[in-house]
């Protein structure tokens, strides 16, 4: 049953991924980006992670891609100033990768094998109990200095979005 | 796979029942809706269609269904069609983990059920979030799909709208989270019983008066109702975001914005009103020994908690005027959000020394 929930959900966010790249009008694009939101998200509760689930649906669903959603409606993006000739880079970087890809699927399935146990162990009692009590323990106790970091760098972000979004308003009253 | 069947059965008349009470709610808001209004403005309201108008919602729905169903030209048609199914799944999918009455449960063919509560997952609140969030896509991709420039308008505003207010919605929360530790709508109404002190707008160490006021003006807010109706301001954008819509489509437009504000109104009774439990120690049905009968008491004072807050709605419509679009953004982002960061930080810090002190 869970292999065949896997089987389902993997699959949806391989279609919806590629879609996402490869249908002609950018709103249907950030529609099927939605839809993936939403298979990794049940991805996410096969895994007993409810909370990352959530997580996953109200920042990237729920705000993130409203305002990607938002940019395409106003700029109105037509299909032909789309496609730069990009063929190139394109290329420099999809070889590399998809010469990786071969090789770990080919040489590193001894390793899969051998990798497997620590992967699909039993869940953790805390974590099934209740997984948020167990992400807010394991985030502000064991990764509490990775946690600020992170919080100061998005910060550091916010400010620095706020700086250039208002650079022109401050050369005005200057 | 017979349990599992039974399991089914049960669920899905849960959910029969809950939608059923929800769509019945809505039926009874509209015509509500309207006679208040008539009576704060000194007029009667609906008076033509059964006595005293009652029958008025139902001639309502009848009317929407045989209307003429019109896809305007140029419009997307798939999107068009999509984004008031969209708008509408939101707003319902939430009743899930709404607790209704009290947390009894019986057996049934080896089955426990938990009769006032679809189900109890552990991130409750964290999933009506979620899904409030998706009610946005509904309304920008309707007023997009229009090829108008009204609607688009109005989904652009309203989607600026809800995602400012959300945030609040979300920040004003944060303070019950902390005094309730936990996620669960069923454990945190549990948490408030024994009289209207233990509620957690009244209770100690740190009453969330000013997250309740704020959770109610985002709520208004975040369901686009006066004075925060900018989205379908009809003095500037003819509906908004479903001008080009009629019939049925408009008629789930409709239905999802009422729904939700039931939906954001049984949230409110739950996390801050104390959900199903009475404003004073036990039930009076246990008192004169019948307690078997409590869970009418309890459930009939959630039903009193979410009506006279949706009646707040009413009033507010009959009273304020539409904020400009300018002050709607300054009073989210630079009045309620520094209120919503202050409230966290001191229940917190009351929550730390009120365990310290036990």
């Amino acid at each position: 049953m869970s292999q065949l929930f896997f089987g389902y959900f993997a699959g949806m966010i391989a279609i919806t991924s590629i879609l996402v790249v490869a249908l002609r009008n950018p709103v249907y694009s950030a529609l099927s980006l939605l839809v993936m939101f939403f298979h990794v998200a049940g991805l996410f509760i096969t895994l007993h992670a409810e909370f990352l689930a959530a997580v996953q649906i109200i920042v990237y669903a729920g705000a993130i891609l409203v305002l990607y959603l938002f940019v395409v409606m106003i700029l109105n993006v037509t299909q032909d100033d789309r496609y730069h000739s990009q063929w190139l880079i394109a290329g420099v970087v999809c070889i590399p990768l998809f010469i990786e890809s071969i090789l770990l699927l080919s040489g590193g399935a001894g390793a899969l094998n051998t990798g497997s146990p620590s992967l699909q162990s039993e869940p953790h009692e805390a974590i099934t109990a209740n997984n948020t009590l167990a992400i807010g323990k394991t985030l502000f106790s064991t990764y509490l200095f990775p946690f600020e970091v992170a919080s100061l760098v998005l910060l550091v972000a916010m400010i620095g979005a706020i700086v250039i979004a208002k650079r022109d308003i401050g050369e005005h009253d200057a | 796979m017979t349990e599992f069947g039974l399991r089914l059965a049960i669920s899905l008349t849960q959910i029969a029942a809950v939608m059923g009470i929800v769509v019945i709610t809505v039926l009874i808001l509209t015509l509500a809706e309207r006679k208040v209004l008539g009576w704060m403005q000194d007029r009667m309201g609906p008076m033509e269609v059964g006595p005293y108008g009652i029958l008025q919602p139902v001639a309502d729905a009848i009317k929407l269904f045989f209307k003429e169903d019109i896809i305007p030209a140029g419009a997307n048609k798939f999107l068009f069609t999509t984004a008031p199914i969209l708008c509408l799944i939101p707003s319902f999918i939430g009743f899930a983990v709404i607790p209704w009455g009290p947390n009894q449960t019986f057996e049934v063919g080896g089955i426990t059920v938990r009769p006032f509560v679809i189900s109890d997952i552990n991130i409750g609140i964290l999933y009506i979030l979620a899904f409030a969030s998706l009610g946005a896509y509904g309304i920008i991709l309707g007023g997009w799909s229009s090829n108008s420039k009204y609607s688009l308008l109005g989904g652009l505003r309203s989607a600026a709208q809800i995602i400012s207010y959300e945030l609040n919605v979300g920040l004003s929360i944060v303070g019950v989270l902390i005094l309730g530790g936990s996620l669960s709508l069923v454990t945190i109404t549990d948490a408030q019983a024994g009289g209207f002190w233990h509620w957690y707008l009244f209770a100690l160490p740190a009453p969330q008066i000013f997250a309740f006021v704020i959770y109610v003006i985002s709520a208004v807010a975040e369901t686009n109702r006066v004075p925060f109706d900018l989205p379908e301001a009809e003095s500037e954008l003819v509906a908004g975001f479903f001008t080009e819509y009629s019939g049925l489509r408009f008629a789930f437009f409709f239905l999802a914005e009422y729904a939700n504000m039931v939906l954001v109104s049984c949230v409110a009774a739950a996390l801050f009103l104390g959900g199903w439990n009475a404003p004073y120690p036990g039930t009076i049905m246990a008192f004169i020994g019948a307690p078997s009968l409590a869970w009418i008491e309890n459930t009939m004072w959630f039903a009193v908690k979410t009506y006279s807050l949706l009646f707040l709605f009413f009033w507010l419509r009959a009273t304020l005027p539409r904020l400009r679009y300018d002050q709607l953004m300054r009073f989210g982002w630079k009045v309620l959000l520094p209120i919503a960061l202050g409230n966290i930080v001191v229940t917190a810090i009351a929550v730390f020394i009120y365990q310290q002190m036990k």
